[in-house]
């Protein structure tokens, strides 16, 4: 009789356990998020934390799967984004979306990759990134692929014959971009006729560059770089009375929401990028008031890089059948199969991925006119 | 020849902006014996103050200015009194020490108030650029205005420490700090003041440096100060002169090197010719050579 109660009361007891254990882990599935949140990266940190943030709240408010993200600072430094990735995964993370900046991600990707994590980086678009790793993807588009069409979109619609490029060649992004714009504008028959390089982040005089694309008769300006440069570079351009066709990619985007610029510098210029705040779709106009709303801020492209990256991954989880109950190598092999079958119809277009973690959009070309973003048919 | 005029006048340009955070650093080195690493981020502070009164509350650009130099006044008066008056009597290690974390302490009090945004800084400066030779060679008025301003601070500062009791107080600081108390000079004091004057000039420093290369974020100051302090060791550190003529000529170096060397070997280049000069001449081009006292 005693063992006939102590067994119904194990049973009991085993049920009720099990019970509360799907009732509260079915939802709850955490993601770490790294990224520089301080220091001179924070910018792209922030807004990718935030971005994921609305997705991750929208997702929540549907019921069903619950998302948790815990997001960690890595100062846009390799040492400290593994420190980041540790905290994440003993924190209880399955999978990480991260990181923001490029080289923090080849190192975290190098150890995800070991010990078998998946990884989608919203922003770091080196093909270094995913190179040889199965289990990293990207949202972004990767450096090489943003010059190519860049050359393609300027050879199509006939915007400059004599080009001039200024990049930055201690930025891998720039540098990249740079050397697949040349390659296939050479390939295109169009003339490069000097590329000018400046060699840090910091740098703030942009007149000697500037002069030397003046003095080789540039009629249109390459500048695979962010925006934070490309406005002294427009700034410094007018004060020398030089009016050549700027031609900028992803990272120009941002420019018109520079506190305190004077728009009138970017009239004219023009930029592909899969994403801009000042689309007037739906879809955009809702993320981008939201965004506003919840940061007083007008959200950029790593915002909606983040936002499109985790909706992404919780289809993806749920194609998959992941719940918190699985582990990370798990949920890294699920995610490896489900992520190159994925369809995301996000902010920044229609993304498919190839198995290599490249990823598939259409990039738009905007020109700047009157301060707003016009696209280019 | 009109492509290596228009490169002088751009190194003019640049070198003005060194000069000018560069007498800053060498007037509170020469009295006060410090090498204060946070000058460069009291500038940026200045720069972010005047923003600040420009942008939200809409004051007119001259009374922006003159708000930001109260305030660093203020702000370089209290950094004195709270961490650097304690180590008067410590090794000059630790006061260097912390002057390098008082800097990361700035830009990251900088990062919480105004954000890792940066932003673009509206210049002050209303005159428009001279032209010469049909438009081929053009000095912005940033230029003018920067150069005016170096030359009008080189001559006050001359003039200040030469012929004031205040100023004379502060040479006899910077001779002898033991002396300077037995003959009756409040040396703390005039220490404070020396820091007091230094951050204001931190201030129009940050506002000419911000109208000339329009971009404002937390890590603004940090290289320009960088520069700036090798431009003040180039022209000979706690030489006022000294300070202008070495901004100037770091500027020239790094845009000639730029233009007929490589863009990317700029500082490079400006960091090379300092180590040339400081084997030849080890107290800089205006220092004055200090005789061993046994």
């Amino acid at each position: 009789m005693k063992k006939m109660i102590a067994l119904v009361l194990a049973l009991a007891m085993a049920l009720t356990m099990t019970a509360f254990a799907t009732a509260e882990d079915a939802g709850t599935i955490k993601i770490g998020v790294i990224g520089p949140m301080t220091g001179a990266a924070a910018t792209y940190g922030t807004a990718v934390a935030n971005g994921a943030q609305i997705a991750a709240e929208e997702i929540n408010a549907l019921g069903g799967v619950q998302l948790e993200l815990l997001v960690q600072d890595d100062e846009h430094d390799a040492e400290k984004a593994i420190n980041a990735y540790n905290t994440v995964m003993d924190g209880g993370a399955q999978f990480i979306l991260g990181t923001v900046t490029t080289s923090p991600c080849i190192a975290v990707a190098a150890q995800a990759y070991e010990e078998r994590v998946f990884m989608l980086t919203p922003s770091a678009s080196s093909t270094e990134v995913t190179d040889g790793k199965d289990n990293v993807y990207q949202v972004c588009f990767t450096d090489p692929a943003q010059g190519t069409a860049s050359a393609e979109m300027i050879s199509e619609k006939a915007l400059g014959t004599k080009i001039g490029v200024i990049y930055n060649s201690s930025d891998a992004y720039s540098t990249g971009i740079y050397q697949a714009f040349e390659a296939k504008a050479t390939e295109l028959g169009l003339e490069v006729v000097t590329a000018q390089a400046f060699a840090s982040d910091d740098n703030a005089d942009f007149s000697v560059q500037l002069s030397a694309c003046k003095n080789a008769g540039a009629d249109l300006v390459f500048l695979p770089i962010y925006y934070t440069p490309a406005s002294l570079i427009l700034a410094q351009a007018k004060s020398m009375e030089y009016a050549p066709v700027f031609f900028g990619v992803d990272g120009m985007d941002g420019i018109l929401t520079l506190e305190g610029f004077d728009a009138s510098l970017a009239e004219g210029v023009m930029l592909l990028t899969p994403f801009s705040a000042a689309s007037t779709d739906e879809k955009t106009q809702a993320f981008v008031a939201k965004y506003q709303e919840a940061f007083g801020e007008t959200p950029n492209q790593f915002a909606a890089d983040a936002y499109d990256g985790i909706y992404a991954l919780y289809t993806a989880v749920q194609n998959a059948g992941i719940t918190a109950e699985t582990s990370p190598e798990d949920a890294c092999e699920l995610l490896i199969a489900q992520f190159p079958t994925l369809q995301i119809d996000g902010l920044t277009g229609a993304l498919a991925w190839e198995t290599s973690g490249e990823v598939t959009k259409t990039p738009n070309v905007y020109v700047i006119e009157g301060g707003v973003y016009v696209k280019m048919e | 020849m009109i492509s290596l005029l228009s490169y002088l006048c751009n190194g003019i340009s640049l070198g003005s902006v060194y000069a000018i955070i560069a007498l800053g650093y060498t007037m509170v080195y020469g009295i006060a014996k410090m090498l204060n690493f946070a000058h460069g981020d009291v500038i940026m502070i200045g720069a972010y103050v005047t923003f600040c009164a420009i942008q939200y509350l809409g004051l007119p650009p001259m009374v922006s200015v003159l708000l930001a130099m109260v305030a660093c006044t203020l702000l370089g008066v209290i950094i004195e009194r709270l961490a650097y008056k304690p180590l008067r009597q410590a090794s000059s290690l630790a006061v260097l020490i912390t002057a390098i974390g008082m800097s990361y302490l700035l830009q990251n009090v900088a990062l919480l108030l105004w954000g890792s945004n940066p932003k673009s800084f509206p210049s002050v400066v209303n005159l428009g650029s001279l032209s010469f030779f049909d438009g081929q060679l053009l000095i912005s008025g940033e230029t003018i205005v920067t150069v005016v301003m170096n030359i009008i601070i080189m001559v006050g500062l001359t003039l200040f420490t030469g012929k004031t009791k205040m100023g004379k107080a502060m040479r006899v600081v910077a001779e002898d700090k033991g002396a300077a108390e037995l003959m009756g000079i409040n040396v703390n004091l005039t220490i404070s003041i020396t820091f007091a004057i230094g951050s204001a000039l931190a201030a129009v420093a940050g506002v000419l440096l911000c109208s000339a290369y329009p971009t404002l974020m937390p890590t603004t100051g940090s290289m320009p100060g960088i520069k700036a302090f090798t431009a003040a060791v180039f022209g000979g550190i706690g030489s006022i002169p000294g300070a202008m003529l070495g901004g100037i000529l770091l500027g020239v170096i790094e845009i000639l090197g730029k233009a007929y060397i490589s863009t990317e070997l700029g500082d490079a280049i400006v960091f090379a010719v300092l180590i040339v000069v400081l084997l030849v001449r080890p107290t800089g081009l205006l220092g004055k050579p200090v005789r061993e006292k046994v």
